[in-house]
């Protein structure tokens, strides 16, 4: 009898919302990658090149990033108390971090960093952090405010659920976009409305096109609850100028948006004439408190000189929501109980590393500053190199981790793309992979302008492989061009 | 203009669900702990919380694995034993980087065939390490199938009751409909098979598509172990009405008697041979938070699909790919879990020392709780066969039930609250888990340190025999 029955759970039977969202950081591309690198173990010569290089993903310590000494020992002590009772756990590890796990450990009740926490994260290490915003933007942070999450992927998919009712509820989105936001408002039902950086200004923001968008979407009957604005941007980089960030709280305020600010990279800077402010900082600077805008502020421990990616930490300020919205907050958080402690234990770290005067501190600001130089002269060779082929402009990456060039791609690989049922910039990538095993993401799973082309590759891969893949690179690209040349 | 984001203008699905456990009674506790009382909390499952400690060598791998710099120093033997080092650098040479890195969105491949190892070691069956999917805890599987699952409010879900709030929530959450099968509490807790029966087929009649069914085995909050029959008839029952069965085993490890120990979902179905075992959709859920391990904080749980098809694992995987990857220091801890010390190894004796004195001491707690109850006036309560909890049934005069209904709460929500005033014991109001109408419950963990147990089966005593001695009405006056 059950035989005849097709299964319950097929692809056509399952949540349609899953169907449609996409996540193209680890699409097809990168499936087709892992499948090459086995290839290369079983066949080391069989391929025109002998390891695969991961551009497409923010994963810092896959690509041999260290971590941050300072943060690892203090949470090994964390996670094995016991240490701390031996004499020869001083011979190991530095004063400063035992004096922190302590008292991190007594912020804990019970020192049981297995116990699931409140369900907004361990009050002692919420407080730290918002000590640490406070130092950071000058304007006081609430303990209360802040739900720590595993990542901060999490708290958008929150924030999503709590916002979006229907199709006919939308939010704001830059395209280019990191596509957990269009996936997350696909799978929550929602409708993205896009908002277009300019390329040619080096990915700017313009009220003009806010505006543009928003009365577009309300003239079809979308009811617009929120702007996302992602600040250092991913995939385009750039840093918002503060009078840029004042117009987009306004616009905010105005037009009765909740402000979704993504500030994940926001210890990515790479220019020394622009500077990372809080849009929390901005809007308090321009006098406006928790009454005059809903924001909800992201920082992740992913990012940054400290890329802690595989710990999936994170956190969310919640701001300017009364108190019977940030019970239901509340509520959604609780019924996954809490995040995982390590994660935000490294939270607080991130938020309250060492300071001068700390055993720690000289050895901490090194690893620190050799890791965010070292991005910073990454960034720079690969932009230059990608400025310098044919057909391709790049703007710079003044902030984050990635860089996303344009490529202007002749009309007969636009054909063969076409035939090989692969949009353009996917055929591309492809072949970049299949000739010099780098894997890149196809500038159509961000969003750009329909008819350009670009890729988001990382600035990640350690310097000393940066000369061979600039050369592989550069070669792949002159002999694509002669290929299809019109 | 009206605020952006107000009461009124969120997602109704986010209004509609519900999660006690951290729920009313928690936040009063925890309002009355800020006052300075006493609070004892057996509103979850969290055995670190109330002083049981972390086994020894997880923590040895995984804080070296936390500071791999450690494993370079000479002098890390001082404070390492040779197996936590060599177990470190297995799992560090597995990760694509180290605890830093995100891995595969399904989790490191290598913990997953740990996994399936231990599967095929537990069942006697071997499984495929693609389809299992780490997560950051049990429950995110358990909502990212929920997810994928429920398309809108005509798909249901057939749920025990009493059941764990998760599912309900997620459910609601999600937008689809929840369909009660109730447990027979007479008989022990079990799956009551006319019952189910009848709950599907009112839920059909109101154009309800059922799609899936979830038992909880251990159950929680009832604590009870199915019986192989029990196993075997609802997977004949799934295959009859095509549902995929959602085996929620969190609490295999926890086991108080030896007449029912755990047989896995998967195990009974690949018994039962063909065409079953080809054609039962099943989904097993697992994590470290249970178990003697109880590792909450570290949020690390795994499911695993049988006969799910190609198509629809992708889909599944797409969507993981979207959170990036399940926390890695929690990865490290369910192979560990699945993967333990072995006889002959140098932490082999500590970590059964440990492991057996933390069972041991849960299965007198869940007879000491037991009996407690039983020996309290108006309440009956079923032994704790397994998971963490104790579900006494209250028997509330009709007095405390009116006094209830004024005060707006339900009848069980009062007796907590009051019993949380009086004793500062945190309990969970059975209506957080769904009971039979007029019936009424309160779920307690066995976690409470054994040495604490006697004293606070005591206050409960104490409490509730004067509790009922206010409400019942044998002179016929109200002594209210």
């Amino acid at each position: 009898m059950g035989s005849d029955v097709t299964a319950p759970v097929t692809v056509e039977s399952i949540n349609p919302k899953v169907l449609k969202c996409e996540y193209a950081v680890r699409g097809e591309i990168v499936t087709h990658a892992q499948r090459l690198q086995q290839q290369l173990q079983t066949n080391p010569s069989s391929l025109p090149f002998d390891e695969i290089i991961y551009c497409n993903i923010g994963n810092p310590q896959s690509l041999g990033q260290q971590p941050i000494t300072f943060f690892r020992e203090v949470l090994a002590l964390s996670d094995h108390p016991a240490l701390l009772e031996k004499p020869e756990t001083s011979i190991l590890f530095s004063s400063d971090s035992i004096a922190r796990a302590q008292q991190i450990l007594s912020s804990i009740p019970g020192k049981a960093t297995g116990a699931y926490s409140h369900s907004q994260g361990i009050k002692g290490l919420r407080d730290a952090i918002a000590e640490g915003i406070a130092a950071r933007d000058g304007f006081p942070a609430n303990a209360d405010d802040i739900f720590l999450t595993d990542g901060a992927s999490p708290g958008v998919h929150n924030m999503m659920q709590l916002l979006l009712r229907s199709e006919s509820d939308g939010i704001l989105c830059p395209i280019p976009q990191y596509p957990l936001y269009s996936a997350s408002i696909a799978l929550h039902g929602g409708t993205l409305v896009p908002y277009y950086l300019d390329e040619a200004t080096g990915w700017g923001l313009e009220i003009s096109e806010l505006k543009k968008q928003l009365e577009d979407a309300r003239s079809k009957g979308i009811t617009v609850r929120a702007l996302v604005v992602i600040n250092p941007g991913n995939p385009t980089g750039q840093v918002l100028a503060e009078e840029n960030q004042k117009q987009i709280v306004e616009f905010c305020k105005n037009e009765g948006l909740v402000l979704l600010a993504d500030e994940v990279y926001q210890e990515n800077i790479y220019v020394d004439d622009k500077k990372f402010n809080s849009f929390k900082k901005i809007a308090r600077s321009m006098g406006y408190g928790e009454e005059d805008l809903p924001l909800v502020s992201y920082q992740s421990i992913s990012k940054g000189y400290y890329g802690e990616c595989g710990k999936r930490g994170g956190y969310m300020e919640v701001t300017g929501f009364s108190s019977s919205v940030r019970e239901q907050i509340y509520k959604v958080a609780s019924v996954n109980l809490c995040s995982n402690i390590s994660g935000q234990i490294l939270a607080s770290l991130v938020m309250n590393p060492p300071k001068p005067g700390d055993a720690s501190y000289e050895s901490y600001v090194a690893e620190r500053d050799g890791i965010l130089k070292s991005l910073a002269r990454r960034a720079k060779a690969l932009e230059d190199a990608l400025n310098s082929l044919e057909g391709v402009t790049c703007n710079k990456a003044e902030g984050a981790m990635y860089l996303f060039p344009q490529v202007r791609l002749p009309e007969k690989a636009i054909e063969a793309a076409k035939e090989a049922k692969k949009a353009p910039d996917a055929f591309y990538a492809l072949s970049l992979l299949e000739s010099t095993g780098v894997v890149v993401v196809p500038g159509s799973g961000f969003g750009q302008v329909p008819g350009t082309y670009h890729f988001r590759c990382t600035i990640l891969p350690q310097e000393d492989k940066i000369p061979a893949i600039i050369s592989r690179l550069t070669a792949f690209h002159e002999s694509f061009l002669n290929k299809y040349r019109d | 203009m009206a605020k952006a984001l107000d009461y009124e203008s969120l997602n109704e699905n986010v209004k509609k669900t519900a999660y006690a456990v951290r729920g009313e009674l928690y936040l009063r506790a925890s309002e009355l702990q800020k006052e300075g009382k006493k609070i004892i909390f057996t509103n979850v499952g969290n055995p670190h919380a109330l002083g049981q400690k972390p086994l020894t060598f997880p923590r040895q791998v995984v804080a070296l694995c936390q500071a791999p710099f450690l494993l370079d120093d000479p002098n890390v033997g001082l404070l390492f034993p040779a197996d936590a080092i060599a177990r470190a650098k297995h799992y560090l040479q597995l990760t694509s980087g180290g605890l830093g890195a995100y891995s595969d969105s399904r989790g490191i491949p290598g913990v997953r065939k740990e996994v399936a190892e231990f599967i095929e070691r537990r069942d006697g069956y071997p499984t495929d390490p693609e389809l299992i999917f780490l997560t950051d805890g049990a429950s995110k599987g358990v909502m990212q199938m929920l997810n994928a699952i429920i398309r809108n409010e005509n798909d249901g879900i057939l749920v025990p009751v009493p059941q764990y709030p998760l599912y309900s929530a997620a459910i609601t959450l999600y937008g689809g409909s929840l369909v009660p099968y109730y447990l027979e509490e007479e008989a022990n807790w079990s799956l009551d098979f006319n019952n189910i029966r009848q709950s599907i087929a009112s839920a059909r009649s109101k154009g309800i598509t059922v799609r899936a069914m979830v038992i909880i085995n251990p159950g929680n909050p009832t604590g009870q172990c199915l019986s192989e029959a029990n196993i075997r008839e609802l997977l004949r029952f799934c295959f009859l009405e095509n549902l995929v069965l959602l085996a929620d085993e969190v609490y295999q490890q926890n086991i108080y008697q030896d007449e029912r120990p755990f047989i896995s979902a998967r195990k009974i179905l690949f018994d039962m041979g063909p065409p079953l075992n080809k054609e039962v959709q099943l989904v097993s859920f697992h994590t470290v938070s249970k178990g003697y391990w109880g590792e909450c904080g570290q949020r690390g749980g795994y499911f695993e699909m049988t006969n799910l098809s190609p198509k629809t694992v992708d889909e599944i995987y797409k969507v993981a790919s979207i959170s990036l990857s399940p926390n890695v220091p929690g990865q490290i801890f369910m192979g560990l879990m699945v993967n333990p010390p072995k006889p002959g190894d140098i932490s082999y004796f500590k970590f059964e020392q440990e492991s057996k004195a933390i069972m041991e001491s849960l299965r007198k707690r869940a007879h000491i709780m037991t009996d407690g109850f039983n020996s309290c006036r108006n309440v009956v309560c079923n032994f704790t066969e397994g998971a963490m909890y104790s579900f006494p049934q209250i028997r509330l005069p009709a007095r405390a039930i009116e006094a209830a209904k004024s005060a707006g709460k339900a009848p069980d929500v009062l007796y907590c609250l009051k019993l949380l005033e009086a004793t500062g014991i945190s309990t969970v109001p059975g209506s957080g888990f769904g009971q039979k109408e007029g019936v009424f419950h309160l779920r307690t963990t066995i976690l409470p340190a054994e040495e604490d147990m006697p004293a606070i089966m005591e206050s409960f005593k104490k409490f509730n025999d004067a509790f009922m001695e206010e409400y019942e009405d044998y002179r016929g006056y109200s002594r209210m």
